[in-house]
């Protein structure tokens, strides 16, 4: 159960898209974002898919893995789109009972599912084909010149590194716990909902206890090796931007500014 | 009272990182045992252990308690883990409760015991464990790690298992604590009668308590026999890359030296007698 959980992953590759640099990495992944909920059409939606396909094939990841990123945000989905088919005002198309269907309710709910689905998609590709690491270091680049106003640029991409690198660990662990405690008779799928809280107890306090003592392991071993912030310190491997990167950037680019006449344009036919 | 046939497990079927962890492991341990299960890191004794109490399912194979197919349909499987006590690896890190007495009683409070036999068996489990009834009340996470240790045992025994299997009781403390703890694993042993599987990497530990012992290599069973039996084969040990006691080797390389001295040495008690016998029979002790 706890192995499908794929969020954070990373999965090596040499494929363009794995070599691009991860700051312009991120940039285009927020230009998609831009696209997908810029485009109130659908002609305008279909341009940012096609970007995210050639990106995709690309990337040279299989078909499967996306299918399985999906899987946790199903629920999320269908939720979504049926209050969206319900509550939207709109011409009712089909009326029963109370509910109506409209022709807005389908259409908004539609719109919804594709982009929550290329949303998610999306920044799987990103962080698939970027190894966490790297990715934390872009962010930090891009956000450095907030330092200036104070923010805490270095903290906040140490932060999300150590946070990335310990999801798999605490899923190792938890997955422990509770093997431990299933040998000592615990029923954690079984029972009412109170029942179910309170078998969680035996697994979330060891848990809890383990991240507190991994988190002090942890602070004393960077001590140890000096670490004072970000302050002066230089990179082991820096991010290097070629002609490969602005190419795709203007390429991503051009996809955006076509959405936006194609969006500009429907609109002024309307 | 435990059987295997034809075990086999694989970890993650079906994805490049595919990997046979146990392989047809067909295994026989008597009622009431003290087995050792020695093999390399990755040699697969920890997934065969935590197949015998159902934790993990078989890829394909069964496992019979009490003759009876654990995962078959009228069976349990958390009954077959009250009969299975697994002790897991680094124990401690199981403990939740506010005091040490409950942190013990979980196990049997989950049996639904009536609060009086959980108190009873509270006490039997600690004080075989050799924790002082002063710190039952006491906060399991103010003791020491051997301490804690010790806690997360007795919750197991507490269960009054059949069959008690212990993954590394003793990994991480130090000498003294070792022989503390296999001392009362075998003191368990002795006194309930139940079957013991050690799983242990240390040969030393093993020879010293366990009546049989069960070699694994590579996901299969190298050889389960009597320690002396499994001792004179020292060199299919070092072949796997395991190694006998080292009075065993000292025993080794006395033969080799052309001295006639039995082979199947492999405590240094028993080592001191028969060097002892050899040179009386020699005459050069009187």
């Amino acid at each position: 159960m706890l192995k499908d959980i794929t969020i954070g992953q990373y999965f090596p590759g040499n494929s363009v898209v794995h070599r691009l640099d991860a700051r312009f990495k991120l940039l285009i992944t927020a230009i998609f974002i831009i696209m997908l909920f810029a485009s109130n059409t659908f002609p305008g939606l279909c341009i940012a898919l096609v970007f995210f396909l050639i990106a995709f094939i690309a990337s040279g990841l299989s078909p499967k893995l996306m299918v399985k990123s999906m899987k946790p945000i199903i629920p999320v989905i269908i939720i979504t789109s049926v209050l969206n088919i319900f509550f939207i005002e709109g011409v009712p198309l089909l009326s029963i009972y109370k509910f109506r269907i409209t022709d807005n309710g389908l259409r908004t709910s539609g719109f919804m599912i594709i982009r929550l689905i290329a949303l998610i998609c999306g920044s799987s590709l990103l962080t698939y084909t970027t190894s966490p690491i790297v990715l934390t270091d872009a962010i930090e680049q891009i956000l450095r010149p907030l330092s200036k106003i104070k923010f805490p640029a270095h903290e906040l991409a140490m932060m999300m590194t150590i946070a990335l690198r310990f999801i798999p660990t605490l899923l190792e662990e938890t997955d422990k716990i509770m093997s431990a405690q299933k040998a000592r008779g615990a029923e954690l799928d079984t029972g009412s909902f109170t029942q179910r809280a309170k078998a969680l107890i035996p697994i979330l306090i060891p848990l809890f206890v383990s991240s507190f003592r991994r988190a002090e392991e942890l602070a004393l071993a960077m001590e140890c090796r000096c670490y004072n912030g970000g302050e002066g310190r230089t990179k082991l491997k820096t991010l290097v931007s070629g002609g490969k990167d602005y190419l795709a950037l203007s390429i991503s680019l051009l996809f955006l500014s076509a959405v936006m006449l194609i969006d500009v344009g429907t609109i002024g036919v309307a | 009272m435990i059987r295997t046939e034809k075990l086999t497990y694989t970890y993650s079927q079906g994805t490049p990182f595919e990997k046979t962890a146990v392989n047809n492991v067909d295994l026989h341990i008597e009622e009431g045992a003290f087995v050792g299960i020695i093999g390399h890191t990755g040699s697969g004794k920890s997934t065969l252990i935590q197949h015998l109490n159902g934790l993990i399912k078989p890829t394909s194979g069964k496992v019979f308690i009490d003759g009876e197919d654990i995962h078959g349909k009228n069976v349990k499987l958390r009954d077959v883990r009250f009969k299975v006590g697994l002790v897991f690896q680094y124990p401690e890190y199981q403990i939740f409760e506010e005091t040490v007495a409950k942190d013990i009683a979980y196990g049997p409070s989950n049996m639904g015991l009536s609060k009086e036999e959980v108190d009873t068996r509270v006490k039997e489990a600690a004080s075989i464990v050799g924790l002082p009834d002063d710190l039952l009340e006491r906060s399991p996470f103010e003791l020491s790690g051997g301490q804690k240790r010790r806690v997360a045992i007795a919750g197991v025994m507490a269960m009054r298992p059949k069959v008690l299997i212990l993954d590394e009781p003793t990994a991480g403390l130090d000498p003294k604590g070792r022989e503390v703890i296999l001392g009362q694993i075998s003191e368990y042993h002795r006194r309930s009668h139940s079957t013991v599987l050690l799983v242990s990497h240390s040969m030393e530990d093993v020879a010293l308590y366990a009546e049989k012992i069960l070699v694994m290599n590579k996901g299969e069973v190298f050889c389960y026999d009597t320690p002396p039996n499994v001792f004179t084969k020292a060199d299919e040990i070092a072949a796997i890359g395991l190694s006998v006691p080292q009075v065993t080797k000292v025993f080794g390389l006395l033969r080799q030296k052309g001295i006639d001295i039995r082979s199947d040495v492999y405590t240094v008690d028993f080592a001191v007698k028969t060097i002892r016998e050899y040179l009386e029979q020699k005459g050069r002790v009187s």
